[in-house]
């Protein structure tokens, strides 16, 4: 009790636009506006074809409502400040980055040696250094996975310079 | 007697009886291990349903999720962590209990309970399911409307969160509905000139994303963290003298979960938290509580496995989910082309009981699997996370990617992993974004087809009793947090 009311203290002290409550609101908000212009190039049905509403009202009043709602919790935010979040540790921004290594390599060289990079990147930054285990992880079960999909469900995969070798 | 001999089909079919024991044991090593459960689980093993007809994948996905509901509590008693979020009670009294060394009576108390729950919530499924699908028959398109905003208002009282934050998810939820060509007019929304967008958003990388992928962003934060394991010598059932204690407070708590389950959006989070407040409030020794008490375990236990029947009432009578992994479930459902709703009951009772009654094995076969395997599925929690997290994400992947072999199905999985991840931290559910997302079609649809009933006269959704009551019962729903926050705080104070 005593802690999270020293958090909130600490999250008091902070000028507001470093404050978590203020950052998130203006993130869901800026998004929101951007959906919402965006909302106003929808193409408009013509009054004979049209039943109901236009097509772009009801997300657009959805997204005023997420507006309107987001105000609501910063204004709440501001007598009752959330607690300040731990930093985020080193392996949390590893694990992020390979989430986009897998994205470049599986678009530029091939899926699974994207999957099987992120599984060795992954296991050796949460800790994992012994070769047997990450020669486990990366290859013998993105290989049972391959195996799995590709017979029993029928699925193929997309090319790259792996699974061209096992398709030709 | 016909709807009885329906429900026993899935004992006379070898493959039904093979998935059911394949989804109960998986379901416990799912709800094992924490951060994954019966949701997330499910999420992942939805693709591969595919491959199965529609009946053997509703019921392997509702195999997972009784035994998923169960296992997070061998997590709870052995290593004070909840395998499940519905699990969070029951570490309160089973982590203490097994301290004492009665880690086996702890567990024994929880198999039970949990069974006896189960049970008694497929009995109240197989009567409300049909009288609530016959009343279904009275509605018309408002009705489903406000019964759809009903739906969605609930989110607002779900878990510990705050009610607005979840309104905010389930609002942007059913915005990710919109992608695509609006089924009225073929426009396109939201679509960004990628010819991949005007489909729409899919379930699968959405659910994937959120609960499998999120979770292992989730993990990566917590790569330091040691878990205090018991050792588990054997189970124990209860003895006469628990039985006497605790029998009361079984079936007491097994009705809440039934009624809770029911609720749309809740489900056996909020069931096993007000099980065990109420069974505190009726026990002769409220002071054993948090201490190891073998009623608060039982009290827990029987509330959130009792909501696993009730939360598939709303699913399947209504088509609105009853919790978040019944959202799983609905999913499983649509993408197998079955449309849940009172004509499911006229014209496919088979598949309808043949649910229900594997829903009743399903609760008498991880009462077996646990009373005689929770040792060994104990030591599934030693799996390092190092090497789970990985193979998670190698078989979401190719999951995701499965469905339409697109890989901006994958891309979408993973950009909804890190949303997710970035919406827990700050405090906003994820359950809600995929309860708006199957909701989004049903609320805009029906809105637009009630303003072309009423000509584009709002007002006349009030002329309606039943979407009246809807609307009613929604304004109740928003209203029950701040009440309750209220009452809290006059009690601190």
């Amino acid at each position: 009790m005593k802690n999270v009311q020293k958090q909130k203290r600490a999250n008091k002290s902070l000028p507001f636009f470093f404050r978590d409550e203020f950052r998130v609101s203006l993130v869901i908000i800026l998004i929101s506006v951007a959906l919402l212009i965006t909302t106003f190039t929808f193409d408009i049905v013509p009054p004979i074809l049209n039943r109901g509403i236009q097509p772009a009202t009801f997300p657009k009043a959805l997204l005023v409502l997420i507006i309107v709602m987001t105000l609501l919790i910063y204004y709440l935010a501001t007598k009752n400040p959330w607690k300040v979040e731990k930093k985020l540790p080193r392996s949390f921004f590893l694990t992020l980055s390979s989430f986009v290594i897998f994205v470049v390599v599986s678009k530029t060289l091939d899926f699974f040696l994207a999957i099987s990079a992120l599984s060795i990147f992954v296991s050796y930054c949460w800790g994992e250094k012994r070769l047997f285990y990450l020669l486990l992880v990366g290859i013998i079960f993105p290989i049972i996975v391959f195996i799995f999909f590709e017979t029993i469900l029928g699925l193929r995969f997309p090319l790259g310079i792996i699974t061209n070798i096992y398709y030709s | 007697m016909d709807n009885l001999l329906l429900m026993l089909a899935p004992l006379f079919s070898s493959k039904l009886l093979l998935v059911l024991f394949f989804g109960t044991l998986f379901g416990l090593i799912l709800g094992v291990l924490p951060g994954l459960g019966p949701t997330t689980g499910g999420a992942l093993i939805l693709p591969f349903t595919m491959t199965l007809d529609p009946l053997s994948a509703i019921v392997l996905l509702t195999s997972i999720y009784c035994a998923g509901t169960y296992g997070g509590a061998i997590t709870a008693v052995l290593i004070n962590t909840p395998g499940t979020p519905a699990a969070a009670a029951t570490c309160l009294d089973g982590y203490p209990l097994a301290q004492k060394g009665e880690a086996g009576r702890a567990l024994g108390m929880a198999t039970v309970s949990s069974t006896v729950g189960g049970i008694f919530s497929v009995v109240i499924l197989v009567f409300f399911a049909p009288i609530l699908a016959q009343l279904a028959y009275e509605f018309g398109q408002p009705e489903y409307f406000a019964l759809a905003i009903f739906g969605l208002t609930m989110l607002a009282s779900i878990g510990e969160g705050s009610p607005i934050k979840n309104l905010i998810a389930g609002a942007f939820g059913i915005l990710i509905s919109t992608v695509g060509k609006d089924f009225m007019t073929s426009i396109d929304r939201f679509t960004f000139g990628i010819n991949e967008l005007t489909e729409g958003i899919g379930f699968i990388p959405v659910v994937v994303g959120l609960f499998a992928m999120s979770e292992m962003l989730t993990q990566s934060t917590l790569i330091n963290q040691v878990f205090n394991r018991i050792a588990l010598k054997a189970i124990k059932l209860p003895s006469k003298d628990d039985y006497k204690k605790t029998w009361k407070t079984i079936l007491r708590s097994s009705g809440i979960g039934s009624f809770i389950g029911v609720l749309p959006a809740e489900g056996g989070t909020v069931a096993s938290l007000i099980g065990y407040s109420e069974a505190k409030r009726f026990s002769k020794n409220p002071e054993e509580f948090g201490k190891g008490s073998i009623e608060g375990i039982a009290g827990a236990e029987a509330a959130n496995n009792a909501a696993t029947g009730g939360a598939m009432v709303p699913t399947l009578a209504l088509g609105i989910p009853g919790s978040a992994t019944t959202a799983v479930i609905l999913t499983g459902l649509i993408i197998h082309g079955v449309r849940p709703g009172p004509d499911l009951f006229r014209e496919q009772p088979d598949f309808l009981y043949g649910i229900f009654g594997a829903m009743l094995i399903a609760n008498i076969l991880f009462f077996i699997f646990g009373f005689f395997g929770a040792k060994i599925f104990a030591r599934i929690t030693l799996v390092p996370n190092k090497i789970l997290w990985p193979m998670i994400f190698a078989v979401s992947v190719c999951g995701t990617y499965s469905l339409n072999q697109s890989i901006i199905d994958v891309w979408i999985m993973l950009f909804f992993g890190v949303l997710g991840f970035f919406m827990r931290r700050y405090g906003f559910s994820v359950v809600p974004v995929i309860i708006g997302l199957i909701l989004g079609e049903l609320v805009e649809g029906t809105l637009r087809q009630s303003l072309v009933i009423f000509d584009g006269n709002w007002l006349m959704f009030f002329t309606r009793p039943i979407a009246l009551t809807f609307f009613i019962l929604s304004l109740i729903a928003l209203a029950f947090p701040l009440i309750r926050s209220r009452k809290i705080k006059k009690n601190n104070d």
